[in-house]
């Protein structure tokens, strides 16, 4: 099949981009989308051209590096999945495709489709976490953790970080993937020490990279990969309330 | 040179736990005048940068990818092995010892797989703490499974996400570190060089992936922990980025590299479908336990059906071989991991494979779903037949499964000693990046025990008493000529990779390599081929640094770049794989001579003759590499031949 | 900083601004809408008028009625915070968005909702609530005792039609701000929880969102046409 793509291209941060037109033949239908972009770099190193950035690594949906805006939508018009997930066979012959870096404050462009995510590292950073040493911890079964909280805690860890939720909505809010590190923290009892400053220090994070705040589209949840549930959200509102009234953090 | 494995003397039981108490302390308030590097972040690098630092001492931790979170551990399914015992099925830390030996073709050492085994527990407990939410029981207790065959269920899980789970709990320890300011995260930046001086490990040459800059780091110790080198076959279930340029360039450096043969082929990946394949995708190994494997009887059967003129449901039963069936009566589909791939090549090249490629067989769950109805094979394989369909387009309900073996984990790797330290002194290897427990074949859900348990609970042991004999003086300053050096050999490397301005694209130098291997040096090799291949990659290696086209500058985001200094180097890598695999005269594991094989095709080990470790020597620029042997001593093991009849 | 300013200048605290005066809001509406229901009464506005009158003379709806004023203020100032501050967050915007595929209309334009209704309160309190406090309003007597008659107001007012459809319009911009601002504000407090988001959802469809907008809107409409003669 033949595609025509319209490519952000971009050379760094400190120069503007603008859309790059190219068009591929004999694209093969069972090829992964990020297959083809394998081609069209090809194509372009023949040339002497430089090769489209893009961020990528695993290839089968679990690491969260891959990151495209695909036609208007987030990992493009699959759901439930990543670009790496995508294959060409979504698409009809002769199809024109845009194809777009993740446009957040937070996330700023590092080359062409390459955008820089070491912010949400940082809200991780800021709490996402049980503090316990190497070593110290008790038998594993020391502490029985019901199947359903197990289960829900599992629903939220999942997450793959890989900015979807961000590039989705409409406000480049990141309440999706903070409220799952929180949610997922919250529900389990090796949570509970830290559980109020956790919430509390995780917001404050993710408001000073720059991330809007939640309008509850539902966007995020469904362009999310793993279909992460809006759920996790409330829980961090009610957990952050909760913290901020309650807590000895004056 | 002399290998000093430095195993401890004394019952095995107690080899660790004597080893432990001779080893050398670091007082706790002399810990922060020490610096350690950290390279990789997966489950044994995220681990040990983690441990160090809550130890007290200034950890710098490195990637290359763009967060420590996404390392290739993250793709790890199945699940992790402990000899917890919670399920009374008579498991113990010596039967994972036993299984893990045994698994391994008697090719690894006893003392540190023991210790693997009995530091397995104290994992669980730690992932548990940190709130990795592993599948539990209504009664809120730990769930098991059985895996890979083991004969006990002794396997905890996340769903199918366990590694992903397992290191997103190493990483939120890391994350603490960073934010209580014991370590410093190097995101996007590739180690490109060692520095040694006075034949220690004093530090790294980086370069940072964004802007292009070399940069040194020094540091008192260095621990590698870069996983395996599985994409020297280019196609692999690892991830796109895996490389083993850091271990090889330390490798150059005197560090010894062992076994490089052994590799782990997978038999239930998703086939490959067309040239343009970047990536193999790889299918949980349960789907034996129900699926049932076959070719066609005929080679014009499969011809047919490659061609699309007949389906696979429309054979009849008497056209079918059930191979494994047939020839392992008593294990059937559930013979080991390099006896199923092996296989499946035999009916290939035989011209009864299937697909398009002829480079496939099927995985049949009609009887399954005849057996225990379409509800139950759901509940347990719905994502994977899900994952399958998105992929290959074909609805595995309703038309049998296509697999085909794909390369998965590399056992071979950096030589260490016990305390995990390299030839080099101050250079560690740990995970994947090392040699050391798997043997010649890694049992299913090991490698995710193994890569914590080097991290978590040996490296925060062994490096100390390192440390404590060098003292806090003993490093060198990045301004040192050494550093600087080493900075202009990185330098000059880049430049003649982009200077070169040939015409061919680095993937199809990879592309190119990864076919050489997987043909020659791959689930089973000859001493003829073997040799063709080594010609071949030196054809291969000349034509590369001639005629390689790398696009761009240095001082700027250069994905071509990054690769064509990790081919440069698989290439290398891939012409000793081929020494040792033509230097070991026998068949163990993952490694299959066909000239060491029984007459109706099993392998034939040879005890007498190659029970030791091939570790090889760098000798320089097309010099033949240096055999040094380790010989390993069985006392606690009875050496076996593995039948599956 | 303290805890307090941090707290409702957080991202989070700023959505619990919108969804406590929202919510409270939206409760004024059922109130407003029952005294409306006087309009139906049918007696040339004598229910209609005492009920204004005990409206602008009770201490405590007085006193309600300034927290609703400012709920009112408070919500929408806040509004245009947040709506600055999340465009920020997305300095340059797509070529090329398809939302549609991923979320409501209502949910992605709530400013633009929230901005027709802010101009619909200016205009219905210029008419009516600034008409009753300091504009000439005709006097009514009932047993003896004077009252504004702000229902001849109401009658002049609605008995033209670009009136009526500027009424109408505003009601169902209403009804898609309250489809997903009711449901919304439980969220943002976080009351979500699978037994009761169900029922938050239908009562802000059915109720908040259909009912109360469509009874609303039969007002201006229902006096129209008896002002117009088109119905008794």
């Amino acid at each position: 099949m033949k595609v025509n793509l319209k490519v952000w291209r971009q050379k760094n941060n400190n120069t503007a981009g603008k859309l790059v037109e190219y068009s591929l033949d004999n694209i093969s239908p069972d090829m992964s989308f990020l297959e083809m972009f394998d081609v069209l770099n090809a194509e372009l190193i023949r040339k002497g051209d430089e090769p489209v950035a893009f961020d990528h690594d695993c290839r089968e949906g679990i690491c969260g590096m891959c990151s495209m805006y695909i036609n208007g939508r987030a990992h493009g018009p699959q759901t439930g999945a990543t670009t790496c997930q995508l294959h060409m066979r979504s698409f009809s012959d002769g199809d024109t495709i845009v194809v777009e870096p993740w446009r957040a404050r937070a996330f700023p462009v590092i080359k062409d489709l390459m955008v820089d995510r070491t912010a949400f590292d940082r809200v991780v950073q800021a709490g996402g976490y049980v503090s316990v040493n190497t070593g110290s911890a008790p038998d594993a079964n020391e502490i029985a953790i019901p199947r359903t909280i197990a289960d829900e805690a599992m629903d939220a860890a999942q997450c793959i970080g890989c900015g979807a939720c961000v590039a989705a909505c409409k406000n480049a809010s990141a309440m999706l993937f903070v409220s799952a590190k929180v949610s997922h923290m919250a529900v389990l009892p090796q949570g509970q020490a830290e559980r109020k400053i956790r919430a509390e220090r995780m917001v404050a994070q993710m408001d000073a990279e720059g991330f809007g705040a939640c309008s509850f589209t539902g966007a995020c949840s469904v362009e999310c990969p793993k279909s992460i549930s809006l759920d996790h959200i409330a829980r961090m509102n009610r957990e952050y309330l909760g913290a901020k009234l309650t807590s000895e953090n004056v | 040179m002399k290998l000093e494995a430095k195993i401890p003397e004394g019952p095995l039981a107690e080899k660790w736990a004597r080893h432990k108490f001779g080893l050398k302390l670091v007082n706790p308030a002399n810990k922060r005048k020490y610096d350690i590097i950290v390279v990789g972040t997966g489950l044994a690098g995220a681990s040990a940068a983690a441990s160090l630092a809550e130890l007290g001492y200034n950890v710098k931790a490195f990637c290359f990818q763009d967060s420590p979170r996404r390392a290739h551990s993250i793709a790890a399914q199945g699940g992790i092995n402990a000899a917890k015992n919670y399920q009374n099925d008579g498991d113990s830390v010596f039967r994972l010892f036993y299984d893990t030996i045994k698994g391994g073709d008697y090719r690894a050492r006893e003392g540190n797989v023991y210790r693997l085994a009995e530091v397995s527990v104290n994992i669980i407990d730690q992932c548990v703490a940190q709130g990795v939410p592993f599948a539990r029981e209504y009664g809120g207790l730990l769930a098991n499974r059985s895996f890979g065959g083991a004969q006990v269920s002794r396997t905890f899980y996340a769903r199918g996400q366990t590694g992903q789970q397992l290191l997103l709990g190493a990483y939120s320890a890391l994350s603490r570190q960073v934010a209580n300011g014991k370590v410093k995260l190097y995101p996007r930046t590739e180690m490109l060089d060692l520095v040694v001086e006075g034949g220690k490990a004093r530090g790294i040459i980086t370069r940072n992936l964004v802007t292009g800059k070399i940069e040194s780091h020094s540091a008192h110790a260095v621990l590698l922990c870069t996983g395996g080198y599985g994409n020297v076959f280019y196609l692999s279930t690892n991830a796109m980025g895996s490389n083993v340029t850091a271990a090889w360039r330390a490798h150059k450096h005197g560090a010894l590299f062992a076994n490089p043969c052994f590799t782990q082929i997978h038999p239930t990946c998703i086939p490959v479908k067309g040239d343009y394949q970047s990536k193999l995708t790889l299918m949980s190994e349960s789907l034996r336990n129900d699926g049932r494997v076959w070719v066609p009887k005929r080679k014009e059967d499969s011809e047919k059906i490659r061609k699309g003129l007949m389906k696979p449901t429309d054979l009849k039963e008497e056209d079918r071989d059930y191979f494994l069936e047939r020839r392992y009566p008593s294990f059937g589909n559930l013979v080991p991991r390099d006896v199923a791939s092996r296989n499946a090549k035999y009916v290939c090249d035989e011209g009864r494979g299937v697909s398009k490629t002829g480079l496939a067989v099927y995985l049949d769950f009609a009887d399954a779903i005849k057996r225990d109805g379409r509800k139950t094979i759901e509940a347990k394989y719905g994502n994977l037949f899900e994952m399958y369909e998105k992929i290959v387009d074909d609805n595995p309900y309703e038309t049998p499964m296509m697999i085909y073996p794909a390369v998965h984990y590399t056992m071979g790797g950096l030589w260490v000693d016990y305390n995990l330290m390299t030839t080099i002194p101050g250079l560690y290897a740990l995970g994947e990046a090392n040699f050391s427990d798997h043997g010649a074949n890694r049992l299913g859900a090991s490698a995710l025990m193994q890569g914590l348990a080097d991290g978590y609970f040996v490296i925060p042991y062994t490096v100390g008493d390192y440390l404590a004999t060098i003292g806090p003086a003993d490093k060198v300053s990045v301004d040192s000529p050494v550093f600087k050096q080493a900075e202009q050999r990185v330098q000059d490397q880049i430049q003649r990779l982009l200077s070169i301005n040939g015409t061919t694209p680095v993937d199809e130098y990879h592309r190119k390599l990864g076919l050489i291997m997987w043909d020659y040096c791959g689930m089973s090799r000859t001493e003829e081929g073997l040799k063709k291949a080594k010609k071949m990659i030196q054809e291969l290696k000349a034509e590369f640094w001639s005629n390689v086209k790398v696009t761009g500058d240095n001082e700027e985001m250069n994905q071509t770049l990054e690769q064509a200094g990790r081919v440069a180097d698989f290439i290398e890598l891939g012409e000793l794989m081929v020494d040792d695999a033509l230097n070991r005269n026998e068949s163990c594991g993952g490694h299959f001579r066909e000239e060491y094989s029984t007459e109706d095709g099993e392998a034939k080990r040879d005890d007498e003759n190659y029970a030791y470790v091939a570790a090889w020597e760098y000798k320089g620029e097309n010099q033949p590499a240096v055999l040094h042997k380790e010989d390993l001593v069985f006392e606690n093991v009875k050496l076996t031949q593995r039948s599956y009849k | 900083m303290s805890w307090v300013t941090q707290t409702l200048s957080s991202s989070l605290g700023r959505k619990v601004i919108m969804s406590l005066t929202g919510l409270f809001l939206s409760t004024f509406l059922v109130v407003h809408m029952a005294g409306n229901l006087q309009l139906f009464k049918g007696d040339e506005g004598r229910a209609f008028n005492e009920y204004t009158y005990f409206m602008t003379h009770n201490p405590l709806i007085i006193t309600v009625s300034y927290l609703l004023y400012t709920s009112i203020l408070v919500h929408a100032l806040m509004a245009f915070v947040l709506t600055r501050h999340n465009q920020a967050s997305r300095p340059v915007d797509y070529a090329f968005k398809r939302p549609e595929a991923n979320s409501a209309w209502s949910s992605r334009n709530m400013g633009i909702l929230g901005t027709v209704l802010l101009i619909f309160i200016i205009l219905h309190m210029r008419t009516f609530w600034y008409e009753m406090h300091f504009g000439s309003v005709p006097m009514a007597e009932y047993d003896g005792k004077q009252y504004k008659d702000l229902y001849t107001v109401v009658v002049a007012a609605f008995s033209q039609w670009w009136y009526v459809l500027i009424y109408v319009v505003s009601m169902v911009a209403l009804g898609y701000h309250l489809v997903h601002g009711f449901q919304s504000g439980f969220q943002t407090l976080g009351l979500r929880h699978k037994k009761y988001t169900p029922l938050i959802e239908a009562l802000g469809t059915y109720v908040f969102a259909i009912l109360i907008p469509a009874l609303f809107a039969a007002m201006p409409i229902y006096i129209f046409l008896k002002a117009n003669n088109f119905i008794g």
